[in-house]
């Protein structure tokens, strides 16, 4: 039985279609991502999960039970915000026991419980402190105790990492992943970076104007996407457009090929002229335009770097050239 | 040339602006304590306490007392729950005319008090409404609701809208989440708001004129003593229970908001 399954689900505002006939079965331990640039309709469906908007149209259930009619109290799922927002008339260790407080347990033994989140957060010791008197990572922490002491069936995270610094959200991104692996909750997560979603979920949906346009493995998102959005917007490959296709590879159909994929040459199948570098570190990207279309590639320090103006030869395996079919779309309920 | 110190004339400019302000207030302090009853002259001719025992035992004043205290409390409580119903829809909901209502709220404390006076005594008139107790609290009700409103609109806005959602995704119903969070958030605000709406219904005259009829709050008593040339000092006593009865929640609601901003703003 599925954690969460969507069965065609909406959720008009007026005219907007905030979330647009959706399909999806969640699957139970799993780490789901949900990804898609802002106003695609993401968190509108982990709201819809937690119980904040309800359906225009449309079935939700969690762990098989119809939800529709479940205000956000009776729902076994947690959240944790964007904003994080703690009760800031509450310090740390009663921020935590409030769901426990309200579920009717005695002061101790919440008390108890709350210190071993916060230990388990690893903010043992701070349950005295206000929450205005803690960093950002610490609230988040704060926020993630407050919602696993509860004992979730479904934890739902919203960007929960968009207000730390770099160093920080990478130090969180291993932190949630062993913490999933080791309380085997299913963890739904939204976020806007790709990076993020590849690197912790099991399984990414890619949400676009209130639809989900792809589910799939982080694999199969990076290196087989369906669509050209999908192409463009995970990791921003490039997207060669049909005509184009047709000559090179004798098909009438977009495609996709990863920037680190591109090869220069001298002599290849496709004619480009330098356009731009830049310097990255790891690598260089260099943009091409080539016949009219924008292309970028990434190159490995050790190879000769072009200048801008100079006219290259692009070329690449052939199995990197990945062809975005129509119908080739997967049934999102697929690989659950 | 910028100086740490103020120079000596701006500090006697300071100290005069100062003492403009307070002196009178002083020497209403310094009448009640004068032999002298029926000119305020100066410097009074004695001293001495038996003023405050004439003003124990004048009913006019206990009553006029009582009659202020009663409608200062019923309207504040009105405020209270007016005031922070009307807070919480315009800042928590969106819907049409919202700006509109909040500046329709806003508007009764930026009339002069003689318009809104004359406005409630002809539309209670027109609806034949008689005078009474009621009639005061209602006026005094339209300028004590903004003070409650603007208090609780500032720390609705303050307070993170997630709170909410998060009390409730944590397993409080909505009774839960109104005991457990939203009125510990605003609760200071409430009570700022309640003691700043006291404090004016305590010492409000121009509404009152229009809308009280034959009764006499404190300070309508008070104005028509100082046309009798008999007991004056008992007003000025009567005037000083007046400054206190309207200073201390004043004192209180500054108090209070002292240091708020760092909990109550703390939403991310």
């Amino acid at each position: 039985m599925p954690a969460v399954s969507f069965d065609h689900v909406s959720r008009h505002f007026g005219a907007v279609k905030a979330v647009d006939d959706v399909i999806l079965d969640i699957a139970e331990g799993e780490f789901f991502a949900m990804l898609g640039p802002s106003g695609s309709g993401k968190t509108t469906c982990l709201r819809l999960i937690a119980g904040f908007e309800r359906p225009t149209a449309g079935d939700i259930r969690i762990f098989g039970e119809p939800v529709a009619d479940l205000p956000p109290y009776k729902r076994q799922v947690n959240t944790v915000f964007q904003d994080y927002a703690l009760f800031p008339h509450l310090n740390v260790r009663d921020n935590v026991a409030y769901g426990l407080m309200i579920a009717g347990r005695g002061k101790r033994e919440r008390h108890a419980e709350a210190e071993a989140a916060l230990e388990m957060v690893r903010l043992g010791g701070y349950g005295s402190r206000k929450p205005s008197e803690l960093s950002g990572g610490q609230r988040q922490r704060v926020a993630l105790a407050r919602a696993l002491v509860n004992k979730p069936r479904v934890l739902l995270l919203d960007e929960p990492l968009g207000a730390l610094d770099l160093k920080l959200r990478e130090q969180m991104q291993e932190e949630l992943k062993t913490l999933q692996r080791q309380l085997g909750i299913t963890f739904v997560f939204v976020t806007h970076d790709q990076g993020e979603a590849l690197s912790m979920a099991d399984r990414v949906a890619v949400f676009n104007e209130g639809r989900i346009i792809q589910v799939g493995s982080p694999e199969d998102i990076y290196f087989r996407p369906e669509v050209p959005f999908v192409a463009d917007f995970v990791g921003s490959s490039n997207v060669l457009p049909e005509a184009l296709v047709a000559r090179l590879a004798g098909e009438t159909c977009p495609a996709a090929i990863r920037p680190e994929r591109l090869r220069l040459t001298s002599e290849g199948p496709l004619k480009a002229r330098v356009t731009g570098l830049s310097f990255l570190g790891l690598s260089t990207r260099v943009s091409f335009d080539a016949e009219g279309t924008r292309l970028t590639a990434l190159l490995p320090q050790d190879v000769a770097r072009p200048r801008e103006g100079d006219e290259v030869a692009l070329s690449w395996a052939a199995e990197d050239l990945h062809l975005m079919r129509a119908g080739q779309r997967a049934n999102p309920r697929a690989g659950a | 040339m910028h100086s740490d110190h103020a120079s000596l004339k701006l500090k006697i400019a300071a100290a005069a602006g100062l003492l403009f302000l307070h002196l009178p207030i002083a020497l209403i302090f310094v009448y009640a304590f004068t032999t002298e009853e029926k000119s305020f002259q100066w410097p009074p001719p004695g001293y001495t306490l038996k003023w405050f025992a004439a003003t124990w035992d004048r009913p006019d004043v206990w009553e006029a007392m009582a009659l202020s205290l009663k409608v200062a409390a019923i309207s504040t409580l009105l405020a209270m729950l007016l005031g922070t119903l009307c807070a919480a829809a315009v800042s928590r909901t969106k819907f049409f005319g919202r700006e509109s209502i909040s500046l329709l709220v806003i508007l009764p404390i930026a009339l002069p008090g003689v318009v809104t006076g004359i406005a409630l005594r002809s539309a209670f008139s027109i609806a034949e409404v008689p005078f009474s107790t009621w009639t005061i609290v209602l006026g005094h009700a339209t300028f004590c609701v903004v003070i409650v409103y603007n208090n609780a609109v500032a720390r609705f806005r303050r307070t993170s809208g997630s709170l909410i959602e998060a009390s409730m995704d944590l397993g409080a119903n909505l009774f839960q989440t109104l005991r457990h969070v939203i009125l510990p958030n605003i609760a200071t605000a409430l009570v700022v708001g309640g003691m700043l709406a006291f404090a004016l219904s305590f010492d409000e005259v121009i509404v009152t004129t229009f809308t009280a009829g034959q009764q006499q709050t404190l300070p309508i008593w008070m104005l028509e003593e100082l046309v009798r040339p008999r007991e004056r000092p008992v007003t000025n006593v009567v005037a000083m229970v007046v400054v206190l009865v309207t200073l201390l929640p004043i004192l209180g609601a500054y108090y209070l908001t002292r240091g708020t901003e760092a909990v109550a703003g703390q939403g991310k």
